[in-house]
């Protein structure tokens, strides 16, 4: 069953044939593949916003019998759920843009990691492999190109958040706990079965396959110098008309919060749980990888929400979705879980409050991975905004 | 000549090994498919693929117990999950969450005494704009209210009952 899906805007990816993209790419060179991507200056769509032409290259260039495309569909930042609509609707795009990673770097093994929740997508997706290789755009020399042999498999999370980390993905992958690696060595070149890897997020990947059929230019008239193109966005929270939206990387908060209906917050949550809390008096900010970086979550909090209660809640999730092997964030993420508890309960002195922050703030260096790093954002941005919020409360039944 | 439940997990881990191999990256897929088909990963289930991965069976029992969709203690038929991220708190998931405690007449992460549902929590399951929402298995639910919880789980009944019924019609 392949859920509803709320678009609340006409997206790109409807109007870009994936098989006009894969024409184009075995049309032209691997490098005039990578030149392209280069070109556009695409950056990864998960979030970290690496950039993926620098990612190819490296895969490319790195020596290995086998090299592998990893699509990273392990969709698990809280709030964020475009991956889900681009699975259910733009399959097809999603496949061409591995197909043309693999061409670039020379891979001839593609492994969609599907979050074990979104287990629903998978028969949808498996018919979509199905029908590109009868019609012979996976498999054997693919578009009937001597020595592209290229196809792809779907594998399974089993709920893990830490997987959407790419070394834990490759780890659970290779039948390990999905604990991220110390890097270096980059999965571009010691990845899955210590093969050169590329692991590019679902949006990504669609983005590519996009930019190789209409062209690097096309894709630069939006967004900013450092952040170019479209973006997808999920919205959710206290707006409006809740969905998917797409929008130029660049659009500062109060122009998108417009568009969905939700001109009232006091708060926007800026990349999920990982991101930050940005409040009304910034919304002028802008989204973009230079300014409030984002995967695509938008969680927007009206006049009436307990900011503590969402610090709380996304403090609870970082307890539960640690993996438990660095002490920073293991620990960590626990002490500052109790210090929103004594804030809530008004049992919190500024002293201990700083200490808390201070904590926050080391987790955010030592921590061995983006997740314990990113752990105390969330905390840290509501302290820093909504002091009068969370200082001296006189205790609540919760 | 009576077959065991354990001759049965050998058998169906051999059979499991033939489709995915017997390297160490088969690990992930066979345990789904035992968790699916027994609700649980046992002893027994954990030792025969280790033997047949040539791995310790520590090594199989540390991945089960890191990954929330794999078990060693049984679990129930349906396993229910409810999202707690905050865009399911700000739709209400607390008083779905509250029903489903009061229908199922157990608490979160517990089991019915029927061996039917298992009511746990997940994290975000990517349907915040349509929250509250929750699995049962793999099927997903959204914008569910208190009062369609009683329909969620008489339709798993329901469900249940006809593959039982199956069952003994093959038999």
């Amino acid at each position: 069953m392949i859920s509803s899906v709320d678009k609340t805007c006409p997206l790109t990816f409807a109007s870009v044939d994936p098989d006009a993209a894969l024409k184009a790419v075995v049309g032209k060179k691997r490098s005039e593949v990578l030149a392209e991507v280069a070109a556009s200056g695409l950056k990864g769509r998960g979030g970290a916003g690496f950039p993926t032409s620098v990612k190819w290259n490296l895969a490319a260039a790195a020596r290995g019998q086998e090299k592998f495309v990893i699509c990273n569909a392990d969709e698990g930042e809280p709030g964020t759920f475009k991956d889900r609509v681009i699975l259910s609707d733009y399959a097809d795009l999603v496949c061409a843009g591995m197909t043309a990673a693999a061409y670039a770097i020379g891979a001839t093994r593609g492994i969609i990691y599907l979050r074990g929740e979104y287990t629903y997508l998978r028969p949808h997706l498996e018919d979509v492999l199905a029908r590109r290789r009868g019609r012979s755009l996976l498999g054997p020399k693919i578009l009937g190109k001597d020595g592209f042999d290229f196809d792809i498999e779907i594998r399974m999370g089993a709920g893990a958040y830490v997987c959407g980390e790419e070394t834990a993905l490759i780890e659970s992958l290779e039948g390990n706990r999905g604990e991220p690696r110390n890097r270096p060595p980059f999965p571009v070149d010691t990845g899955f079965m210590s093969r050169p890897t590329a692991v590019n997020n679902v949006e990504t990947l669609a983005w590519a396959a996009c930019i190789l059929a209409n062209g690097a230019e096309w894709f630069k008239k939006h967004g900013t110098e450092k952040s170019t193109g479209l973006k997808l966005f999920s919205v959710s929270g206290d707006v409006e008309r809740p969905g998917v939206y797409e929008f130029p990387l660049g659009i500062t908060i109060a122009e998108l919060l417009r568009h969905v209906g939700g001109e009232n917050a006091k708060a926007a949550q800026i990349g999920g749980a990982s991101g930050h809390c940005v409040p009304a008096s910034q919304f002028e900010r802008t989204i973009a990888f230079e300014d409030v970086p984002t995967g695509g979550s938008v969680i927007v909090f009206g006049p009436d929400r307990d900011m503590l209660e969402v610090a709380e809640n996304f403090l609870e999730f970082f307890v539960e979705e640690s993996c438990g092997q660095c002490t920073p964030c293991r620990e960590g993420s626990r002490k500052l879980l109790e210090g929103v508890k004594m804030l809530r309960k008004g049992t919190c002195s500024m002293k201990y409050l700083r200490e808390l922050c201070g904590l926050g703030q080391t987790m955010q260096l030592a921590s061995k991975c983006g997740l314990g790093q990113s752990a105390p954002n969330a905390l840290l941005s509501i302290v820093e905004h909504f002091k009068d919020d969370i200082l001296g409360r006189t205790p609540q039944a919760v | 000549m009576l077959v065991t439940e354990s001759d049965k997990i050998r058998e169906d881990i051999r059979k499991l090994t033939e489709t995915y191999g017997r390297d160490r990256s088969a690990l992930m897929p066979i345990l789904q498919e035992v968790q699916k088909k027994y609700c649980r990963i046992s002893d027994i289930a954990m030792q025969e693929i280790a033997d047949l991965l040539s791995i310790h069976p520590v090594e199989v029992y540390g991945v089960v117990s890191f990954y929330s969709f794999l078990d060693d203690k049984p679990k129930g038929r349906f396993i229910i999950r409810l999202c707690r991220t905050i865009s399911c708190t700000m739709q209400g998931k607390a008083r779905v969450a509250k029903q489903l405690e009061n229908d199922l007449g157990v608490l979160f992460g517990q089991t019915t005494a029927d061996g039917l549902f298992t009511l746990e929590w997940a994290n975000c399951l990517g349907m915040c704009d349509q929250g509250p929402a929750l699995l049962v298995n793999d099927q997903v639910f959204t914008q569910v209210t208190p009062d369609k919880v009683h329909d969620i789980i008489e339709g798993c009944r329901r469900s249940f009952a006809q593959h039982v019924s199956q069952k003994r019609e093959e038999h």
